[in-house]
């Protein structure tokens, strides 16, 4: 493998390279979340209302040229709140993912590395976390450290790192057998340098993959327990609090709870695209260094 | 290794997870910050209530003892107390099982109905353009949350159309089907997209087996082999596939149920937190898990059937 040449080019050549050769899933997929970011960063300079504010005299409008999502039943205009709500649900699912994801890769990969007590411990924790259905696991901890936001952060941290730990320790299992490990083993390294520096990043690829799925997973988390009353509570502007409030005027007004729901399928869409595609780019690397 | 001791050493495995398992559940009354009673009565129990409360959960003993009732009970199917509902927990989520077991077996049903046809066709145009289109569905099927799917197949097929009830049970089973479309219809479409990209994927791994190639080389038509040959093979791994996904499918049913009203233990779960009814609480995290469990206990031992050849690994 010939890195010389590549290391010479400046860095926009390089990064116009790595661009060219993403899958067409990996571009679209990062342009409509660079849209939603964006969207959500300047969303008070790009509508003209407050996402609390009231207009009791304009309540359960259908959308318009004024109102394009509507209005709800407090008369709040609902395209603002689902450009807020971007603020919310987005750095949600980001926190909510890769917190976890660090210490579950490592954890993974240091049992997968060392074996022994260490490892069965940590399977048959794992075991047991597993057991539970997800949700079910989340909102009996939420019932126990009680409602809002911070045990609802704290519930996922205690739960989400075991599928990153799991899919980091299968592959440590396959990578610890290779050559340049028995390589760096020979050269008297430590287990802590060999797995850090050298294993880490070859066991990272199937996490960042699955990543994407469960930042769609965990942002639908969100607004699922706020659907179900134990999430976020009203009138923040959150997509499934604002859904679980649509609900009661399902009969004359669609568009409070299917149009919030919408924002979410995009966002998830978009981050499913990017994780399809990373797996197409990361999936060809691998077989490159092989 | 023989039937038996597969089942037996399999059953064995289950142990240390049903221990760690009942562990947590003990454990969610005992977490709770604060006194349970208290917290259940909303602060306005006085002295002697809360005594007596605390006697009749056994919260007056010493928790290894308190553990030692609960599993010892749990194993009987007694799950304790609810102070609330003032009714015993095991009876309350027994009357619930029933529902949910039904619910996730008519979902399971629809959603490999839907699964199936597509996933066929994905597989045998892999690459092509009808592949492409049905991963891009199974993409936006699995970013649409179960709740807000739910919510558009009220408005079309029970409030637009006016087809189905749009919640609660019925009463004869005719009627319960009937109840458990949209329902089931919901959950099945948040699990189809997993499901499809497992079979496509099965699919394909059994189209390069050698007696493909073998009917290929008798001149058989790609549809009969794939109709004939593969398929057989290649639908082994959906029991694997669904009870893999069976917490998936579980937490799907829980939201699902709350929209729908529908009397399962998911609705049950929701209500009891919002009552902080922890007995309840405590009783619904076992039979959860113990349903996962057991759910998995199943697949396995019937892919066992299925494939000997799992005995000699």
């Amino acid at each position: 493998m010939d890195h010389s040449n590549t290391l010479k080019l400046p860095l926009h050549r390089r990064l116009a390279d790595e661009f060219r050769r993403w899958p067409v899933t990996l571009k679209v997929g990062a342009v409509i979340l660079l849209t939603i970011v964006l969207a959500g960063v300047f969303a008070p300079w790009l509508v003209p209302y407050y996402p609390y504010s009231q207009d009791l005299n304009n309540t359960l409008q259908p959308p318009s040229l004024a109102h394009p999502f509507g209005t709800d039943n407090f008369g709040r205009d609902l395209l603002t709140r689902v450009l807020w709500g971007i603020r919310i649900d987005l750095p949600f699912g980001f926190l909510t993912t890769y917190v976890p994801m660090i210490y579950g890769v490592v954890l993974g990969s240091l049992a997968g590395y060392a074996g022994g007590f260490f490892d069965s411990v940590l399977m048959r924790v794992l075991d047991v976390v597993v057991a539970f259905p997800f949700l079910v696991l989340i909102i009996v901890i939420v019932a126990i450290l009680g409602p809002g936001i911070f045990n609802i952060y704290l519930s996922i941290f205690l739960t989400a790192w075991t599928m990153y730990a799991r899919l980091a320790r299968a592959e440590m299992l396959v990578e610890r057998n290779k050559d340049y490990i028995l390589a760096a083993r020979n050269l008297g390294y430590g287990p802590g340098r060999i797995v850090f520096r050298h294993a880490l990043p070859n066991v990272m690829n199937s996490s960042i993959v699955f990543s994407m799925s469960d930042f769609v997973l965990n942002i639908m988390l969100v607004s699922g327990l706020s659907f179900l009353g134990l999430g976020v509570t009203p009138p923040t502007p959150e997509w499934g609090a604002m859904i679980a409030e649509g609900r009661d005027f399902i009969f004359e007004a669609w568009w409070i709870s299917t149009l919030p729901g919408l924002a979410l399928v995009i966002t998830g869409t978009a981050l499913c695209l990017i994780g399809d595609g990373l797996a197409q780019r990361l999936g060809e690397r691998r077989h490159a260094l092989i | 290794m023989n039937l038996i001791t597969y089942i037996v050493s399999r059953l064995l495995q289950m142990i240390p997870v049903v221990i760690g398992v009942s562990l947590v559940a003990f454990l969610a009354i005992h977490l709770v910050p604060g006194d349970p009673v208290q917290l259940m009565m909303h602060g306005r129990a006085t002295p002697e209530t809360l005594q007596a409360a605390h006697a009749k959960l056994g919260l007056d003993q010493s928790l290894l003892i308190q553990y030692w009732h609960f599993i010892t009970n749990a194993a009987t199917g007694s799950l304790g107390t609810s102070i609330i509902q003032n009714a015993d927990v095991g009876k309350i989520v027994g009357e619930r099982l029933l529902p949910t077991v039904l619910l996730l077996v008519t979902s399971a049903v629809f959603a490999i109905l839907i699964a199936l046809p597509l996933s066929i066709i994905a597989a045998r145009r892999s690459d092509q353009a009808a592949d492409h289109a049905i991963r891009l569905v199974g993409i936006i099927g699995f970013a649409m949350p179960p709740f807000w799917v739910g919510i558009i197949l009220m408005l079309f097929f029970g409030i637009y159309l006016d087809w189905f009830p749009i919640s609660g049970y019925g009463r004869s089973f005719g009627d319960r089907m009937y109840h458990l479309v949209l329902p089931s219809l919901t959950v099945a479409l948040f699990l189809a997209p997993i499901l499809i990209q497992s079979l496509r994927a099965a699919i394909l791994d059994v189209m390069t087996a050698e007696y493909i190639t073998v009917a290929r080389a008798k001149g058989l038509g790609p549809w009969r082999i794939l109709i004939k040959h593969a398929l057989r093979n290649a639908l082994m791994p959906v029991t694997t596939i669904l009870a893999v996904n069976i917490g998936w499918l579980l937490s799907g049913a829980v939201v699902v149920e709350y929209l729908f009203s529908f009397p399962g233990l998911g609705s049950l779960l929701v209500r009891a937190v919002g009552q902080r009814d922890y007995p309840v609480i405590q009783g619904l995290s076992l039979v959860f898990a113990i349903l996962v469990l057991v759910v998995n206990l199943l697949a396995d031992l019937s892919y066992m059937l299925i494939d000997r050849r799992v005995l000699k690994a």
